[in-house]
Formats: structure tokens, sequence, C-alpha cells
């Protein structure tokens, strides 16, 4: 709060109130057509390609100074990239910045959607390296762009093809393709297919930057999300047959942690937030130790 | 044969600023019938054959095409959406580098199966089915279903871009010099193929080739290019057995004498 004082330089959110205008002109046109990447000017960031410059552009564009941002990285919130750009708008807009996805009204994510379900209110900003679904298909944009224009998304389904010949079943696990209202093919971002289901008809406002490809695209809340299969092999998100080591959670994404150069490892909650939380409640997993051995390692330390 | 012309061309020109692609042609194909378009390089023959399949904008004149409901519209007044659904539905359009009509990095079966799953196929099965069948028409082992084209042969990939047309049953294939890269024996082979399922699926087919011989082999009808103009026109036989134009009397002289 009292480095935004020192900074004067900065406008709020970093990024000029023209281009945040502009930025705000796009999301609009974005979340208009559903899945339709709008292009935009986006700006260099004070962070590398790569690392969510076209995140951080949305977020800095939808930002107040009332809001609350989370901001994921692969599920956590205590990895390089989400600690980063949390202190990038703590410092620079001065806003409160939470871990917890309940008290959060902007979630910046990379790779994950909380387990949590979001709710209405909540805007969701995805960091998107890759906009176009058909980019390793077809890599000519002007050509995937007449595909999108004219509905033609039959080499979508050679991908998914491919895997089925290749693996016996669909084997995209990641960046899966889904359908946007019955008319746009988009791509999800790099997050498990795991985490695809929620984001059909969520009460949340998703929003999606891609800060070197240049391209915005969104899905207002109630949007129809589904991912694309065969009558024959329909679409299924992954399984796991453990539980959280820490907090006992079924039905969530885990993480493998190797623990030992032993071959020792166990799987843990890849949200961080929602492990934490189910650990407060009460929940334990097999992998905690017990609770005097806890106490002695708190005394060590 | 049908009476009526499933393909139409009048007054077609193509320029390139000033200088001439081609110019002047008319001519019309027939359900079911093979026209050879021949000429030396440079004579505008896939000039012409891009501009009758939609491949290339046109300067001036008319192509009209029959569509399944019996419309005879110009290529020109069709939507854009319908001239590429034509194209990937009704029509064909095999290239001389098999490279240029294959996908290289996607398997045999899927290079078969795109067009069924641009037209809505969504069963994995039944595409697989369907693709396993084309390639043994087209004389594809079934085992080599999940090899990228790159793995095959010249001749291979040739069969390979054949089934990946046909697959949708089109009415009227485009060919741009079919046999150009391959040797002697394999175009023979591919020939072969062609004459047999031209036979079969009563393909109307428009040949580019200045290849007289695979003209003679395929062909009913002939036209004959030079300069981006027809210089004569009629039946295969006709044209080479007596050419009446000087210049296609130089073409049929110039062919080496087995």
């Amino acid at each position: 709060m009292t480095r935004a004082h020192a900074l004067p330089a900065y406008n709020f959110a970093y990024l000029d109130e023209q281009t945040k205008r502009m930025i705000r002109r796009v999301i609009l046109k974005a979340i208009a057509i559903p899945g339709y990447q709008v292009p935009f000017a986006s700006r260099e960031m004070p962070m590398p390609y790569g690392w969510g410059t076209g995140g951080v552009q949305v977020t800095a564009a939808v930002l107040g100074p009332h809001d609350v941002l989370k901001v994921i990285d692969q599920g956590a919130d205590d990895t390089t990239n989400a600690v980063s750009i949390r202190a990038f708008f703590a410092q620079v807009a001065g806003v409160a910045t939470t871990t917890k996805t309940t008290q959060a009204t902007i979630i910046q994510t990379r790779h994950r959607l909380p387990e949590t379900p979001l709710q209405a209110g909540q805007t969701v900003v995805y960091q998107v390296p890759i906009p176009e679904p058909l980019r390793f298909l077809e890599p000519r944009e002007t050509e995937t762009r007449v595909m999108h224009g004219l509905e033609e998304y039959g080499l979508i389904h050679v991908k998914l093809y491919e895997d089925i010949a290749q693996h016996g079943h669909i084997a995209t696990t990641y960046a899966y393709p889904v359908k946007v209202e019955g008319r746009y093919v988009m791509d999800p971002s790099p997050i498990p297919k795991f985490d695809n289901p929620k984001m059909h008809r969520s009460p949340a406002l998703q929003l999606f930057g891609s800060g070197r490809e240049k391209r915005i695209y969104a899905l207002p809340p109630f949007t129809d999300v589904v991912s694309l299969d065969f009558e024959d092999h329909p679409f299924q998100v992954q399984t796991f047959k453990a539980h959280c080591a820490l907090c006992d959670a079924g039905g969530v994404y885990l993480d493998e942690v190797v623990t030992d150069d032993h071959g020792g490892r166990m799987f843990v909650c890849s949200d961080t937030d929602y492990c934490e939380t189910r650990r407060t409640e009460g929940h334990r997993g097999t992998g905690l130790p017990s609770d005097r051995e806890d106490a002695g390692r708190e005394d060590a330390r | 044969m049908s009476s009526q012309p499933i393909l139409s061309v009048r007054n077609l020109e193509r320029r390139y600023g000033a200088f001439i692609g081609c110019t002047d042609i008319s001519f019309d194909v027939w359900p079911g019938e093979v026209v050879a378009i021949v000429g030396e390089s440079g004579s505008g023959k896939t000039t012409l054959l891009n501009c009758i399949s939609g491949r290339m904008e046109r300067s001036a004149g008319t192509v009209c095409y029959r569509m399944r409901d019996g419309r005879f519209p110009d290529l020109g007044d069709l939507s854009e959406a319908e001239r590429r659904f034509l194209a990937r539905t009704d029509w064909g359009f095999v290239h001389q580098n098999p490279a240029d009509g294959l996908r290289m990095r996607v398997s045999a079966g899927a290079n078969v199966g795109e067009r069924l799953m641009a037209v809505g196929e969504r069963h994995y099965g039944n595409i697989r089915r369907t693709a396993t069948d084309w390639l043994e028409r087209v004389e594809i082992a079934a085992a080599r279903i999940d090899d990228q084209p790159v793995a095959f042969s010249g001749g291979m990939r040739q069969r390979l871009q054949i089934a990946r047309n046909l697959v949708t049953h089109p009415r009227l294939i485009f060919m741009d010099e079919p046999t150009g890269g391959l040797d002697v024996s394999v175009q023979a082979r591919v020939l072969d193929l062609l004459r047999m399922l031209v036979a079969d699926l009563g393909l109307a087919v428009v040949i580019v080739t200045h290849d007289l011989a695979v003209a003679r082999l395929l062909s009913q009808r002939m036209i004959v290019m030079k300069s981006g103009r027809i210089v004569e026109q009629g039946l295969t036989d006709r044209v080479l057995d007596d050419p009446r134009h000087p210049y296609t009397q130089l073409l049929v002289a110039s062919i080496p004498e087995s």
C-alpha cells in the first residue's frame, strides 16, 4: 500500500487509462461473441512473454481499487509466478490480495481452476500461451481465421482421431479443445481437461488473455462449454486412485510429489488453498505425520 | 452420359497485370467424362485449372457448376462458405506434389478421414472402417493406416491423395499433373488405378498434363492450349491421330516413337 504512494510515476494498475480503455473495449467485444478471439494491441509488460503478460493486462484493465486479487500458478498460490504477479498488483494498484478462492473477486490463473466452485460476481483471468486451437494442425493464421468464420472444424477432430489411432484413447490431457455455445472452437488454455467441465455454465465471468499472440477471448457467465469427442470415444476427465496425502480429498486434481531419493512419493492437491482449507477444517490425509510428531517438528523449528 | 454439362466455362480470362494467364476459354464437362488439358509449360493450363476450381480469382468470364440439387450457379455467385463446402464434398483436387494435398504429419487414416470429419462424421469406428476400405481400394496395405505420409513412397503418397479426395464420393475431380513426379512404372500403376476408379465411380475429371500419353490413356476429350488460349479441342483420339492446328501437329510429332 505505502509502496504505491512511493511510486507516483505509475498509473493505477500500471497501464495508462487509454490502454485500459482499449483492452476493456476488446473484452466487451469478446464477451459479446463467446469464444471468438479478439485481437488487441498488447503492450510490453515488465515481465517476459510466457509469464502471463496477457493475463496481467486483462487483470489490470478490469481491476478496481476495491477488488481482492488471487493469483494461481499450477494450482498453487506460493509459486514464483503467482507470488510475483500478486506483489506486482499490490505495488502498482494497492489492491488487497488473498489466497482464499472464496474471498477473491478477481482470480488470475495459469494451468488450473480452483477446486472450490466459482461464484457469480467473480472474474477468472486465464493466462494463455497459444489461443489458436487449430495452430498445430493449420499453421496459417489467415486460414484458421476463415475456418473459424465458416465454422469448419473438421480438422480439430483429426487431432483427436490421431490420439485414438496412436494411443487407443484420446490422449490430450491439457488444452483440450472445447466448443462454446455450439459455435466457436476454443482453446481453454493449458488447464488439465479435468477442469474443462468446471467451465461449463460457470456463474463466474471467464476472460482469456494472450500477450504475445495479442488475443483476448471470453466466456460470459452461464455459457455452454462442451469438450469435443467422438460418439464411440466420449470425453472423460482424469481420475485418481489415491486421495490427497495431506487433506484426504478425493475427486480433486492431484500432483505427484517426490519426497526422497528412494522412490518415495505422495499425491497431494494441486490446489493449495483448497488443501489448506480442508486441513483447517480437520481433514487429515495418510501422508501427514501424527499430531505428536507434528508438534515435535514445530519445536525443532 | 447425361444431357446436361456438370461444368460450363465461358469466355474465361485470367490476367496477371498486363500479362495474360489464359483468355477466351470456353468448354463444357459432362458427368462421367474425362477432359484433358494439354500444352507446354507456361501455356496457362494450371492457371485455368485453378480458376475453374475456385482456387484463384478470375478476371472475366463465367464458370457454372451443376449442384446436386440441379441448380447451375456461377461459382462467383456462391458464398465462400458454399464454395469451400463444395470443394471438400462434391469436388476433389489432386496436386502434382502430394505434399500439397496431404497432411504429411498426420496418419494416413486421418488424412483419408479428414473430409468425413469435416462433413460431420463423429464416430471413430466408422471413420476408421471407411479409411481402411479406401486404403485397400487404392492398394495401400491396411496395416499402414497409422503411418504418416512422410514414411510413404511417392507413388503411395499419390494414391493416398487420391483416396483422400474420393472418400466423400465427389462428382468432379481436378487433377494437376497427377503423375508428374513419379517414375514410369509407378506412373503406370497410378494411371491404371485412376482409370479404374473413374470408370467405377462415374467421375467427371478435368486433368491437366503435359504428357500426351497420359491424356491418351485417361481422357475422352482433349483441350490443347498455347500461350493462354485454346488452339484445338475435340475427342482425344481425333486430336492425337489427326491434329489440325500446327501447334498440335508439332506437339504430337514431338512424341518419340517407341
